[in-house]
């Protein structure tokens, strides 16, 4: 047999088989090819992933969770527990977690399942399923992996593989995705028959709308509905209101919507997919997916209700489903999922499914009705039909393993609590079950209301409204066409007076009604065998959870729902429990003997449906993930090829590597070319304040530790400041520039924290100081020549600023002209060489900076990083807050007790804190310099100290290195460190044990290495 | 996420753009070398958790940059009122349980 032909009898034997000649809103002169699991596929124009799969007789699309059990589909929307599907065509375009129910088809989509092991047909796992189940019972995370905790590597790997949670894409994501934000006075969820009248009326009040529906098309279950409204095809109707709509400026209609989470004060979230029915990868241009953030007025929830199947045993083979998405496959896809069908049922709705499959032509095994005597309208016509109706009984069991075989039938009593009857086997492959309908109050969980149950629909209704919150239709149990119309008007209605709008005029279109008799409440059908012994009857599919498991988990003592919950993890992952809760919550109740109302459900979460990371992310991805900020020298310093690091938001030269340069052969070569000659820093990224008024004085008193009262214009000093608990939070050099006017600088990290406490204090406790606070950062660039060369440099750019070293001196600062620019020059210092701050307007920066290197050629200008900006203040002992400090550290702490005011007359900021009985005591870490024994050796820091390391364990700590740098100008390492009672150990040895066993023993000595009497910078 | 009324702005906006502060109306001590460390505690670290009704302090850091109150039930999420720095709250825990307000 060649290959070719063997595919083509092979394609023509499953080409389409359950696909229907006529009807249903797919476009049959369009074709679309499709892959699942590495086999072509064709469909539809108008077909879901599900749709065109169960038309080519698709039956397993996957393995079950925890048994391994094959698994069809099972709805035919966002309730689908079993096909979830990986797509993509290309590593990069990977999605996990897709419903095959909502995935609309396209031209060259590629489908896997994702939970088979190694393949959904044959599945390795299957084997383990079947010894037993014993591996995975209930509860099993809590028992099997208490024990041993080494073997979790080993469950982990497998269970991940067997688990059907799908895999991320290993690539970056190609496409794009935005948000949008949105306010409007009502925003309707859902446009099937209650949303569509509920947006119709608040549109014709004028009210700004927004509607929004999870399918690709608006009608919901009118899509595939048997009714007519106001005489024409419900789809029809749907189309008119639509046209209407779209009229109106004031309304936004999103499809392919789905409003994912209900937040507080009516902010709600809604996850747009824009191309995902178009390609692989969105078209160039367009954003794949969008994210809108609404906060609405109000909001009507139109959510309608997901259909609730019935309990019985091996209810998971492959060909059972739900009633309603059968007919939804015949009346919406042209698709017949099976040949002889049997249809269980709680209640009249289902009949429609009987119907729908034998008009379309195939056979109708018996309609199995929980109820004695069931009367109405479509029983009628079922009887019509010669289909036969068996009353009081239910499908207790099912045979088959890949696919449905047969049903097996019993009679019930009349409350469905005991089989009363020997089987009939009903021969067949597609078992429709409905056990009534439970609404989808999913969002309503989301604002914090707990459902109520209510005993007249068989179901929860959302509780009490949290928000301006309106329900309309099947999400509160009103059911029954043309009652659902109607409550949509009057949900818009009360929106609309809230709204103060004038009521528009709606008139109700005719529907009609069909009589029906009431519903039978049966959430477990039951078996021969007690729950505990029958075959295994599922409840969440999904998550493989039992009515067995779930009457165990409530027999071992989990009597709260929420812990049922956790325990059998019913309703857990992508599911959120849509189709099983209401059932699990029934069976937990039944086996404590109490009802649904006492026991109450479970709390919904956001999300409904799985959201992208994309669509969550935005723009904000990539390099637009968080602001960077430049200075103005920025492209020198690139054009130079220095070396960046980010500090904060700031991109600042880290260094400045020449050719064949090491990073630490460019940093002795900086730090050296400071002490000796001349270096130059950008410095621009110093937080800068602008503080002005009569209050500013006294503010500046009041917020540092040491005393402003007396700085003359003309003059800096350097200020520490604390929180009230003491501890040292930032530090910098604030400058007189007038009498009520300063400029204070912040480190780099901590300037927008220093303007928020300022304003804090300044606004809440001391409004009586007339003062003002400017953020001047960006505003001014400053480059800081720092050497001994650094005065005869700055003369030869400026003429009109006397450097003399008796008039300008260290801690001045002078107004002037600087390569022609208005500069502020302030002499001060962080390496304790002659230092300039030469400050300029920041478009001014890069002028100014290249001047000074036209002039500086001859003195070795050196432009140096922040590494080396380390080195040289760590050789002088300079701190830096947030490194050398980590806000448990006092001014004393630090030896810098100089730097706090002894008479201030009001009590400063931190004052009383750092007199705290613990701040004052003997023995706290002090900042110390460290030197190593061994002078080549630099130790790393963070490293822990001890007095011994031969101690056995627990060794008792002193403390750890802060700052630890090699000195090029001493020729050896230099270290800070923070150690108990430090500062009266000078002379001491203390040890460095490291992770890889070397053990540095140091000496603490001063912090201050270099210079230690100042005179370098006093020149 | 909040819609917060900013009684400087005059106008509701998202929460994003505010920063929690905690509670509110906590003063300095006016001499703070006078009291003893345990008043000195309470003051810094002591804060009230309450269940329901709390009036907290929030910052407008991405608008116009004012510290302002906010009346708020931590359960509900309800925020009765935002005031101005200085003003007092017309709704306490003490009035909603009287039934005035
Ligand atoms: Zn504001």
């Amino acid at each position: 047999m060649s290959t070719v032909s063997s595919k083509k009898s092979a394609s023509r034997k499953v080409a389409q088989s359950n696909r229907l000649t006529r009807g249903g809103r797919i476009n049959r002169n369009k074709p679309l090819k499709f892959s699942y699991n590495g086999k072509t596929y064709e469909g539809f124009e108008g077909d879901t992933l599900a749709s065109a799969l169960l038309a080519n007789g698709v039956d397993i699309i996957g393995r079950s969770f925890k048994y391994s059990r094959p698994r069809g589909i099972f709805a035919a929307g966002a309730e689908e527990p079993n096909a979830i599907m990986q797509l993509g065509a290309t590593e990069a375009t990977q999605i996990p977690n897709v419903r095959a129910t909502q995935q609309e088809l396209f031209d060259g989509l590629v489908s896997n399942s994702v939970n088979g092991w190694p393949n959904a047909d044959t599945d390795l796992m299957s084997y383990i399923g079947k010894a037993g189940g014993k591996m995975m019972p209930p509860g099993f995370y809590y028992k099997t992996f208490m024990y041993p905790e080494s073997m979790w590597m080993t469950y982990e790997k497998y269970i991940r593989k067997a688990a059907g949670l799908g895999r991320a894409p290993a690539e970056w994501d190609p496409d794009t995705y935005d948000k949008m934000n949105h306010h409007c006075d009502v925003l309707v969820v859902g446009a099937g028959p209650a949303g569509l009248m509920a947006a119709l009326t608040a549109a014709r009040a004028g009210a700004r709308v927004i509607i929004a529906d999870e399918q690709q098309e608006f009608g919901g279950s009118l899509l595939h509905s048997a009714d007519t409204i106001g005489g024409l095809p419900a789809a029809e109707w749907v189309k008119g209101i639509v046209t209407e709509l779209q009229r109106y400026e004031d309304v936004l209609l999103l499809s392919r919507a789905t409003v994912n989470g209900y937040h507080d004060h009516n902010f709600l979230t809604i996850h747009e997919r824009r191309t995902d029915h178009l390609t692989d990868r969105a078209p160039l241009n367009m954003s794949r997916q969008r994210m809108h953030k609404v906060r609405a007025e109000w909001v009507i929830l139109a959510t309608g209700a997901h259909e609730r199947p019935l309990v019985y045993a091996n209810n998971d083979v492959p060909g059972n489903m739900l009633a309603s998405a059968v007919s939804t496959y015949i009346r919406r896809y042209g698709v017949v999922p099976g040949n002889k069908l049997v249809l269980m049922t709680t209640n009249d709705d289902a009949y429609q499914t009987a119907l729908d499959w034998k008009l379309a032509g195939r056979d109708v095994v018996a309609i199995v009705d929980t109820r004695a005597n069931p009367t109405g309208a479509l029983i009628e016509e079922a009887r019509k039909l010669g289909i036969r109706l068996i009353p009081g009984s239910a499908v207790i069991d099912v045979e088959g393993g890949k696919r449905v075989h047969g049903a097996v039938c019993c009679s019930i009593d009349a409350t469905g609590s005991k089989v009363t009857s020997g089987k009939e086997v009903l021969t067949c492959d597609t078992i429709a079950s409905s056990g009534g309908w439970s609404p989808v109050v999913h969002l309503s969980c989301h604002t914090g209301s707990r459902p109520v149950w209510n005993d007249e629909i068989i179901g929860f209704v959302p509780g009490a409204a949290k928000e301006q919150r309106l329900c309309a239709g099947a999400v509160h149990g009103v059911y029954g066409l043309g009652k659902v119309l109607e409550d949509g008007v009057n949900a818009a209605q009360q929106a609309v007076a809230a709204l103060k709008l004038n009521q528009p005029e709606v008139e109700l279109p005719s529907t009609f009604e069909p009589v029906k008799s009431p519903a039978m409440a049966l959430f477990y059908v039951p078996h021969v065998k007690p729950v505990s012994r029958a075959p295994k009857q599922f409840v969440d599919l999904q998550n493989d959870v039992t009515a067995g498991g779930i009457a165990l988990a409530t027999r071992e003592g989990f009597e709260s729902i929420e812990h049922v919950k956790r325990y059998t993890a019913m309703g857990f992952g992508t599911d959120q429990g849509k189709l099983g809760n209401i059932n699990g919550m029934a069976i937990a109740a039944m086996t404590m003997g109490k009802t649904i109302a006492e026991t109450g459900t479970t709390i919904f979460r956001p999300n409904y449906t799985p959201v992208t990371f994309g669509a969550v992310a935005g723009r904000d991805a990539g390099h637009l993930f968080d602001v960077k900020r430049f200075t103005a020298m920025h492209k020198w310093h690139v054009e130079q090829g220095a070396e960046f690091e980010d500090v904060g938001q700031w991109k600042r030269p880290w260094y400045y590597p020449k050719a064949g340069e090491s990073m630490h052969d460019a940093v002795n070569r900086e730090s050296k070319a400071v002490r000796d000659s001349v270096g130059i820093l950008d410095a621009s990224t110093l937080g800068k304040i602008d503080i002005q008024g009569p209050g500013a004085r006294e503010f500046l008193n009041r917020i540092y530790t040491n005393a402003w009262a007396k700085l003359d214009v003309g003059k800096c000093r350097y200020g520490l400041m604390c929180h009230e608990d003491g501890m040292v939070f930032d530090d910098g050099v604030t400058s007189c520039l007038g009498d009520n006017h300063f400029l204070m600088t912040t480190t780099t990290g901590g300037a927008a924290g220093v303007m928020e406490w300022l304003e804090l204090w300044h606004q809440t406790e001391w409004p009586e100081l007339e003062v003002y606070f400017t953020s001047v950062t960006d505003h001014w660039s400053t480059l800081t020549i720092s050497g001994p060369n650094s005065r005869k440099l700055l003369a030869e750019l400026t003429s009109d600023i006397d450097l003399d070293k008796d008039t300008f001196k260290f801690m001045d600062w002078r107004a002037g002209t600087v390569a022609g620019v208005p500069a502020r020059v302030f002499r001060i210092s962080f390496t304790g060489e002659l230092s300039y701050e030469i400050n300029v307007q920041a478009n001014y920066g890069l002028h100014v900076w290249e001047k000074l290197f036209e002039h500086g050629a001859k003195y070795n200008l050196t432009p140096y990083g922040t590494e080396t900006m380390h080195v040289l203040r760590a050789e002088k002992g300079f701190i830096i807050v947030g490194q050398d400090t980590d806000g448990s550290v006092t001014p004393f702490d630090l030896n810098m007790g100089w730097a706090v005011g002894k008479n201030k007359p009001f009590s400063f900021l931190g004052q009383r804190g750092m007199q705290r009985e613990d701040c004052v005591r003997d023995n706290r870490k002090q900042l110390v310099g460290l030197k190593c024994s061994d002078s080549s050796v630099v130790l790393p820091e963070g490293a822990q100290l001890v007095d011994n390391p031969k101690h056995p364990v627990p060794v008792p700590m002193l403390g750890h290195v802060t700052s630890s740098y090699y000195s090029p100008n001493l020729g050896h390492g230099v270290a800070m460190a923070l150690i108990k009672g430090g500062l009266s150990r000078m002379g001491d040895k203390v040890y460095a044990p490291l992770r890889d066993g070397r053990v540095i023993e140091a000496e603490i000595c001063s912090s201050v290495f270099l210079d230690p009497k100042g005179e370098r910078q006093n020149v | 996420m909040l819609h917060i009324y900013c009684p400087y702005c005059g106008e509701n906006r998202d929460q994003d753009e505010f920063k929690a502060k905690g509670e509110a109306h906590i003063s300095r001590p006016l001499d703070p070398m006078g009291c003893t460390d345990q008043q000195w505690g309470d003051y810094m670290f002591f804060r009230k958790n309450p269940r329901g009704v709390h009036h907290e302090m929030w910052y407008h850091v991405a608008g116009c940059r004012k510290f302002f109150n906010m009346t708020r039930d931590t359960v509900t999420y309800r925020i009765y009122e935002t005031y101005k720095m200085g003003e007092q709250p017309s709704v306490t825990a003490e009035s909603l349980a009287g039934g005035q307000s």
